[in-house]
C-alpha cells in the first residue's frame, strides 16, 4: 500500500517527515486564521497529525487531478474545519498556496465553510453536521460497484455523534458491510456550548461502534506514531467490517497558550497573538 | 356514559366507506388502470442504462419499487427504515456517477429528510431522482401520511425539479425523461393499479412542458397530478350544461411553463381555474398566480385545492368530497363561480 502510495503521488516522494507534514499544515492553518482574524483554527491545530497521516501517508490521490476516479475520497463532514482540510490541501499542492491568503474572502475557493462546489479536493458540502457518514456509505456502495478497490475516509467530530443520522449511517456501513469505509472520529471534547461530554454524551463511543458491527480503534490523535499505525491497521483489516477510529486531540495542540484557552470552540485570538502562535509553532517544529 | 357530551353515531344499517389500505389504488370502480407503472418504466429505462440504482427506506413495495427489486437485485439498495440514510446514500451514489432512483413516502420525504435532500442533493445538483408515493391527499390514514404541503416544500428548495404526473402514461414518460435531467428531480409517485387516462388524449410527456388536452371557451382549468384526471372529468360533466372547459396540465410544477399558461390565459377571457391534489398554500395554484401577476395579467381566478388544515382521516371518496376535490364538488363550485357573473 505504501509503495503504491509514493508511486501514484509523486509529492509523497520527498524526504519529509510526518511530524514536519502536520507542522506545515498548522502553520498554514495559523496564517489562514490571521486573514480573518478568527476562525477555527483551535480544531485545526488539533487535528493536523491526523490530516498529515491522511495525505501523506494513506491516500492516493493526484495533486493535479483532484477528481481522478482512481483516487482514495476523503469526505469532511464537519465544514467549519475547512480552515484545516484547506491547510491540507496547500501542503498536498491540490490547492496553490498563494489562495491561502483568500480564506473567507469575497470570491474566494476557500469560504469559512467547505463545500464541495468551491475548492479543489473538497469532496463534499459539509457544515449541515451529521451528513458525511451517510454520503460515504453513498459512496462506498458506488465503489463497490464499480469494482474500485479504494476507501472512503469520513472526518467527523465528537459532537456529530449526537445526530441520529450519523447512527443511521454507522447501522447501513455495517448492514451493507463496507470495509472500504473508514470513518475518522475527532474526539477533542469541545461543542459550541462547551465539552461534549456534557452536551449529549455519546461514550463509551468505541463499545456503541462496535455494538454497530464496526471494526474500532482509539488513539492518541496527536502522536502521528500512533494516528499512522492506526491508519494502517484499519486499512489492513481482512473482514468486510467498516471501519473508525475515534482520535483524542487537543484543541490549540502546538500552540500552548492556545491549548489553554477556555473556551476553544470558535477561538479568539488577539491580534498580536497570531505572530505568538506561529514562534510557538517554531519552537515544537522537528529537527 | 359519555362525560364529553358526545355520543358515537349510531351504526348506519348501510355500508359504510373505509378506510382503503395504502396499498389500493386511487383508481375509481370500473376505470381503466395499469400496474405499477413507475416499477415496469424503471426497468425498461435500467435495461438501457447502467447508471440506474433503485433505494428505498422500507417502501419497497408501497412505491412499485420491488418490481425493479426483482429484476435488478443486484442494483437495488434496501435502506431500511431510515429516510436520512436514504438520501444520503443516494447522493453518495450519484457522485459516483450513478442515476439513483429512491423511494418512500412524500411525507418523510419532504419533512423528515428535507436537510439531506436540501444540502447533500439539491445544493450539489446531484441528478437524485426522488420518487414519492401518497403525495397529497391519496391517503385516508391522516395527517401523518398525506403530504399536502410536499409540494409547498420542494417549491423552496433551489434546483429541484417538481413533477406531478397524472396517470399511467405520465408516469411512464416521466420516467426516462427525469432521469435524462442532469439534477435532482422529485416525482409525486402513484403506486399500485394506477388510473389509464391520457391514452384517449393526443398527449406525451415532456419535462418543464405544459399542454393543453382538452379545449373549451368559457372555462380554463389548469391543473396538475390527480386533479388533471378530475378537471377532465369535470368538463365532460360540465359540457351537459352547456358549459366548455380547456383542461392545461402542467405535470411540471418548477419550472413552471409560464409561457404556454400565459398564452392560453391570453385567448379569451375565460375563468381561470386552478386545480391541485395540494394545499392551498405553496403548490400550483400560487405559482400560476405569481406568474399571471408578474406578467400583467389578471384574470377572473380561482383555486381548487386542499385547506390550509391538517385533514381528517377516512375514505377517500368522502375526504375528496369533503374537501372540494372530487368531480362533482369541482363541477358544483366551476358553475356557481361562473354565474357569480
Amino acid at each position: 500500500m505504501t509503495t503504491e502510495t509514493a508511486t501514484e503521488n509523486p509529492a509523497l516522494l520527498a524526504n519529509v517527515s510526518l511530524a514536519e507534514r502536520a507542522y506545515r499544515i498548522r502553520r498554514n492553518a495559523v496564517l489562514m486564521g490571521e486573514v480573518q482574524g478568527q476562525g477555527y483554527v483551535g480544531q485545526a491545530l488539533g487535528i493536523a497529525d491526523v490530516l498529515a497521516v491522511a495525505y501523506f501517508h494513506a491516500l492516493r490521490y493526484r495533486p493535479d487531478d483532484p477528481r481522478w476516479e482512481g483516487r482514495d475520497r476523503f469526505l469532511l463532514s464537519i465544514g467549519h474545519y475547512a480552515i484545516a482540510l484547506y491547510a491540507a490541501l496547500i501542503e498536498a499542492g491540490i490547492v496553490p498556496e498563494d489562495e491561502l491568503e483568500t480564506y473567507g474572502c469575497d470570491d474566494s475557493r476557500l469560504p469559512m465553510s467547505g463545500m464541495a462546489s468551491y475548492t479543489p479536493g473538497m469532496e463534499i458540502t459539509g457544515g449541515s453536521l451529521g451528513h458525511g457518514l451517510g454520503i460515504a456509505v453513498g459512496m462506498a456502495l458506488g465503489l463497490k460497484r464499480k469494482g474500485s478497490d479504494r476507501f472512503v475516509f469520513n472526518l467527523m467530530s465528537d459532537g456529530e455523534l449526537g445526530e441520529g443520522s450519523t447512527w443511521e449511517a454507522a447501522m447501513g456501513a455495517a448492514h451493507h458491510r463496507l470495509g472500504n469505509l473508514v470513518n475518522l472520529v475527532d474526539f477533542n471534547n469541545q461543542q459550541a456550548d462547551g465539552p461534549s461530554r456534557d452536551m449529549l454524551s455519546a461514550e463509551p463511543v468505541t463499545d456503541k461502534f462496535a455494538a454497530f458491527g464496526w471494526h474500532v480503534q482509539r488513539v492518541d490523535g496527536n502522536d502521528v506514531e500512533a494516528v499512522r499505525a492506526a491508519f494502517d491497521t484499519a486499512m489492513a483489516v481482512r473482514d468486510d467490517r467498516p471501519r473508525a477510529i475515534v482520535f483524542d486531540t487537543k484543541m490549540g495542540k502546538g500552540v500552548p497558550f492556545l491549548e489553554s484557552r477556555e473556551v476553544t470552540h470558535f477561538i479568539r485570538v488577539e491580534a498580536n497573538e497570531w505572530a505568538l502562535a506561529l514562534q510557538a509553532l517554531e519552537q515544537g517544529r522537528p529537527a | 356514559m359519555s362525560t364529553t357530551g358526545k355520543e358515537p353515531a349510531a351504526a348506519p344499517a348501510k355500508k359504510r366507506l373505509t378506510t382503503s389500505a395504502m396499498i389500493a389504488s386511487i383508481a375509481a370502480e370500473g376505470q381503466a388502470t395499469r400496474p405499477a407503472p413507475f416499477g415496469h418504466a424503471l426497468v425498461e429505462l435500467a435495461k438501457r442504462d447502467e447508471r440506474i440504482v433503485g433505494l428505498t427506506a422500507d417502501l419497497g413495495k408501497y412505491t412499485d419499487l420491488h418490481i425493479f427489486a426483482r429484476a435488478f437485485p443486484d442494483r437495488f439498495y434496501q435502506m431500511g427504515m431510515a429516510e436520512q440514510l436514504l438520501m444520503s446514500t443516494a447522493a453518495g451514489l450519484a457522485r459516483e456517477g450513478f442515476v439513483p432512483f429512491a423511494t418512500t413516502y412524500a411525507v418523510f420525504a419532504a419533512r423528515r429528510a428535507y436537510d439531506f435532500i436540501a444540502m447533500a442533493i439539491a445544493e450539489e445538483k446531484l441528478p437524485v431522482k426522488i420518487a414519492c408515493a401518497l403525495p397529497g391527499l391519496t391517503t385516508g390514514y391522516g395527517p401523518s401520511h398525506q403530504a399536502t404541503d410536499d409540494i409547498a416544500i420542494f417549491r423552496a428548495m433551489p434546483d429541484i425539479t417538481i413533477v406531478d404526473p397524472c396517470d399511467a402514461l405520465d408516469i411512464e414518460q416521466a420516467v426516462p425523461a427525469i432521469a435524462a435531467h442532469d439534477g435532482p428531480v422529485y416525482l409525486r409517485l402513484l403506486r399500485g393499479q394506477v388510473p389509464a387516462v391520457l391514452d384517449a388524449y393526443d398527449y406525451s410527456f415532456e419535462l418543464g412542458k405544459a399542454k393543453v388536452l382538452r379545449e373549451g371557451g368559457d372555462v380554463l382549468f389548469i391543473s396538475s397530478g390527480i386533479l388533471t384526471m378530475r378537471a377532465l372529468e369535470a368538463a365532460r360533466a360540465l359540457e351537459g350544461d352547456g358549459i366548455r372547459a380547456a383542461v392545461l396540465h402542467s405535470p411540471t410544477i418548477k419550472p413552471l411553463d409560464v409561457a404556454t399558461i400565459l398564452a392560453e390565459v391570453d385567448r379569451a377571457g375565460r375563468l381561470v381555474v386552478v386545480a391541485e391534489n395540494h394545499s392551498r398554500i405553496g403548490g400550483l395554484g400560487e405559482a400560476v398566480a405569481t406568474a399571471l401577476l408578474a406578467n400583467g395579467r389578471a384574470p377572473r381566478f380561482r383555486h381548487i385545492a386542499l385547506p390550509d388544515a391538517f385533514l381528517d382521516a377516512g375514505a377517500l371518496p368522502t375526504l375528496h368530497d369533503r374537501y372540494g376535490i372530487s368531480t362533482d364538488r369541482i363541477v358544483e363550485r366551476t358553475k356557481g363561480w361562473l354565474e357569480e357573473d
